[in-house]
């Protein structure tokens, strides 16, 4: 993460880039990120959006909550937005016609652009090179559109379109491993991190901000509305999720792997790892899982995290 | 709280937005108002960074916590998260 | 402005298109090869490798992508250009609407190729025709030499602070693309000061500061918000009105160009060929118009009286001038190179009956298609056309409406 000293005071005094007055729910997940990303900007910004619910709570014409220069087209191609942007700076400033030394790309996607339907954009985006921040804010579902499965809905959860039934329980397939993928393109850093753990949120963006090439920052960010859950539990929820190790947190700094923050410690104190009931029972979209019938799914999502997480701890250097 | 409607030469082109989310105030959406305590607070700034608004600031002259209400859509969060319970939700109105 | 001293390249239509681009100082180009307009890409690579342009050249993974980044490099403040064909546009139709919305100046090459299914490389016009309602303005080129002299142009056309709207360029898959012609290219100097620097003209922010429209820090817009049924209507309006404007720039930039080049076409909005006192007349787009004009010529020697009306710039439809030069005519010949499945006859059959229809000599309009897939769109076709169209003439009766020429039956 960036070498970036502050205390909370020296954070608070940052203007805000992202304004109030935004049509976001109550408590939603993905504002803070927005306005705590924008907060660790270090300089000039160029921000663009996925269609989804941030752009849309934040641009309803005429109002726009971004202080910053911004641009939306469509859903899938978020990361092209920004290859877009970082061809014009680089070509601009080449000819002299730039007038600043440098200036901040930052593409924001929701789990649905980003896993799917925005996956190719990205990977091409990765793969050339280009100079930009990817941040995906994870809602784990299509929230803006009612709340529809995407690959980043857990094992087991209640959507609209994999909804707990009969015969079908919730969604039958896990969560798509997006942040390990992006390792994979061999970019310069890639990073998780969750909307409870401020800081390490921010100096991972301000990371991000700063590393020459593409970066990938995957947020884990509750929906009250699409999670079912109470709207002052947003902070809490993601905090059990990295508890439960469900959403470890960690950056990979050209490939190296290494935990942190609360993961870290967890690592080190294997007694504090909650298990995964501790979670799933905060959040209506996974009441079902408490029925007797379907309790074995409860032990199948304990399994599967315990598996991804020893299968981190592996790629970190530690056990 | 919608501008008057204006028409297509009074308009800027490519729907550039001609107005800051500012203007439009998402307080009255609240069911529930925070109320905040300033002997208990600690000024940790964490209802500050949690707020998905950004409806509370720290004033560093006065040192106190300020609540804007035109924005604060009464989720909760800051109170939830305060380490010192320094903020209740009221029911608006009956503050 | 004296007309310039220009050399003669042999240039396929891609090539001439490639060279028109370095020529213009392109900042930025997105592109995704796809048949038959790769070699556009493929000698503009070898420019950029070379050193011969400056160009920021992105090889992006898809069309969809080509364009989008072309989108927001407009908006950060570049020049640039794409290309592509057939269902390399029809992977773009959602961004050509997009970038028509966000009024960015992107110029695209299309080397008109037929759309699938049964997958076909070779041309016919029905990849642009599909994109006709999304706000590009259209030129289509006859030769290599009027699409390298249109891709010039159009960067000035598209980046008028009164019309930002992106533009195409159709030339004919194959046909033109890949075939090598005598291409009179003007001198570098005069191409970068004929098409300028790029201005930005000035909106109102959030701030409500007048500040120049593009993507910059110091000036912040927000581009591509949400309209809900309260002002949607109204952005669309304005996008019609940038086409309305966008016949006299069309005309003056080709004017312009003109007295540099010394070569016009037509009005710049539409070529009319031996039209002045012909009774019957055809109606063509692209390269066809090549083989009609001779056929016109062969005809007028027997002293039959018939011309040609070649559209070059398909968006904004040229009403006005397609009713001077056919409302008197006694029989008119559409052919199409595109067909409306089910909407009788094709696209442009369809715009010039609609045109005429209010026009004083209201003269018949029929509908050719013809030459789809690249079918091979030989003189004696042409011939029968106008043979067909004397007919019509002498007995004022129309016997089919649409017929599919140069079709196996």
């Amino acid at each position: 993460m960036a070498e970036w000293k502050f205390t909370a005071k020296d954070f608070a005094q940052i203007p805000e880039r992202f304004s109030p007055g935004h049509r976001a729910c109550a408590g939603c997940g993905p504002a803070i990120v927005m306005r705590l990303i924008m907060k660790a900007a270090r300089g000039p910004v160029i921000a663009t959006n996925a269609t989804g619910c941030m752009e849309v709570v934040s641009t309803i014409y005429p109002y726009t909550a971004w202080k910053v220069p911004w641009i939306h087209t469509a859903f899938e191609n978020v990361a092209a937005n920004a290859a877009g942007i970082d061809a014009a700076l680089k070509a601009l400033k080449r000819k002299g016609r730039l007038k600043y030394e440098h200036v901040d790309v930052i593409a924001f996607g929701g789990d649905g652009g980003t896993y799917d339907i925005g996956i190719q954009a990205l990977s091409g985006a990765a793969e050339r090179g280009h100079d930009f921040l990817y941040v995906l804010y994870d809602n784990e579902a299509y929230m803006n559109t009612g709340i529809q499965r995407s690959g980043g809905t857990p094992l087991g959860a209640w959507t609209t379109t994999s909804p707990a039934g009969r015969v079908i329980p919730g969604k039958t397939q896990r969560k798509k491993p997006i942040a390990d993928i992006m390792v994979a393109h061999e970019i310069p850093y890639v990073a998780t991190a969750s909307v409870s753990e401020w800081k390490d949120l921010v100096l991972k963006a301000r990371k991000g901000m700063e590393v020459e090439g593409p970066a990938f920052l995957h947020v884990l960010a509750p929906c009250p509305r699409g999670w079912r859950h109470d709207t002052s539990k947003t902070i809490e929820i993601a905090r059990l999720a990295v508890d439960t190790c469900i959403f470890p947190l960690w950056e990979a700094d050209n490939g190296e792997y290494k935990l942190s923050s609360r993961s870290k410690v967890i690592a080190a104190k294997p007694e504090m790892k909650k298990p995964v009931e501790e979670y799933l029972k905060t959040q209506g979209r996974f009441r079902h899982l408490f029925k007797p019938e379907n309790k074995h799914i409860i032990e199948e999502i304990q399994k599967e995290v315990d598996r991804r997480w020893q299968k981190l701890l592996k790629l970190c250097g530690i056990a | 709280m919608s501008p008057e409607y204006k028409g297509w030469k009074e308009i800027p082109i490519a729907g550039v937005c001609w107005l800051p989310s500012t203007e439009y105030k998402t307080g009255d959406w609240r069911t529930y108002k925070p109320v905040w305590d300033s002997e208990k607070c600690v000024r940790c700034m964490l209802c500050h960074i949690f707020c998905p608004e950004g409806a509370i600031k720290w004033n560093s002259e006065t040192d106190e916590m300020e609540f804007d209400y035109d924005f604060c859509k009464g989720c909760g969060i800051c109170a939830n998260e305060c380490p010192k319970d320094a903020i209740e939700m009221v029911l608006e109105g009956k503050e | 402005m004296a007309k310039v001293e220009q050399k003669v390249l042999p240039l396929s239509g891609d090539e001439a298109v490639a060279y028109a681009v370095k020529q213009c100082d392109v900042d930025v180009v997105a592109a995704y090869p796809i048949t038959p307009q790769t070699i556009i890409v493929e000698r503009f690579s070898e420019y950029v490798a070379n050193g011969e342009v400056d160009t920021e050249f992105v090889c992006v993974e898809s069309e969809h992508s080509a364009l989008t980044c072309c989108l927001t490099a407009a908006a950060t403040g570049a020049r640039v250009f794409t290309a592509t064909a057939s269902a390399g546009l029809a992977l773009m139709h959602e961004i050509l609407g997009v970038t028509s919305g966000c009024r960015a100046p992107v110029v695209m090459a299309i080397v008109n190729r037929a759309l699938s299914a049964p997958i076909n490389i070779h041309c016919d016009h029905s990849d642009s025709m599909a994109e006709r309602d999304m706000g590009w303005i259209h030129i289509y080129a006859e030769n290599s030499q009027e699409a390298y002299d249109s891709i010039i142009q159009a960067f000035k056309i598209a980046e008028h602070p009164e019309i930002l709207l992106p533009t195409l360029v159709g030339l004919d898959g194959f046909v033109l693309s890949h075939t090598l012609e005598n291409v009179n290219v003007l001198p570098d100097e005069t191409v970068k000061n004929f098409v300028g620097e790029r201005k930005f003209p000035l909106v109102k922010n959030h701030e409500g500061k007048m500040v120049p429209f593009k993507l910059d820090p110091e000036n912040p817009v927000t581009i591509g918000p949400l309209d809900l049924y309260d002002y949607y209507f109204e952005h669309k309006r304005q996008q019609e009105e940038a086409m309305k404007k966008a016949y006299d720039v069309i005309k003056r930039v080709h004017e312009e160009y003109a007295e540099l080049s010394g070569r016009r076409y037509g009005n710049g909005l539409v070529e009319p060929y031996r039209l002045e006192d012909a009774e019957i007349a055809t109606v063509c787009l692209g390269s066809t118009a090549g083989t009609v004009k001779a056929i016109v010529d062969e005809l007028r020697e027997k002293g039959v009286k018939v011309g040609l009306l070649r559209i070059r710039v398909f968006r904004p439809l040229p009403m006005e001038d397609i009713v001077k030069w056919l409302s008197d005519k006694k029989a008119v010949a559409v052919m199409d190179r595109a067909c409306s499945f089910g909407g009788i006859g094709g696209p442009l059959f369809h715009e010039i009956r609609h045109v005429l229809y209010d026009s004083p000599g209201r003269p018949p309009v029929v509908n050719y298609i013809y030459g789809l897939g690249g079918r091979d769109t030989p003189p004696n076709l042409i011939r029968q056309v106008y043979q067909e169209l004397q007919k019509i003439a002498e007995t004022k009766r129309i016997e089919q409406l649409v017929k599919f020429i140069g079709l196996r039956e």
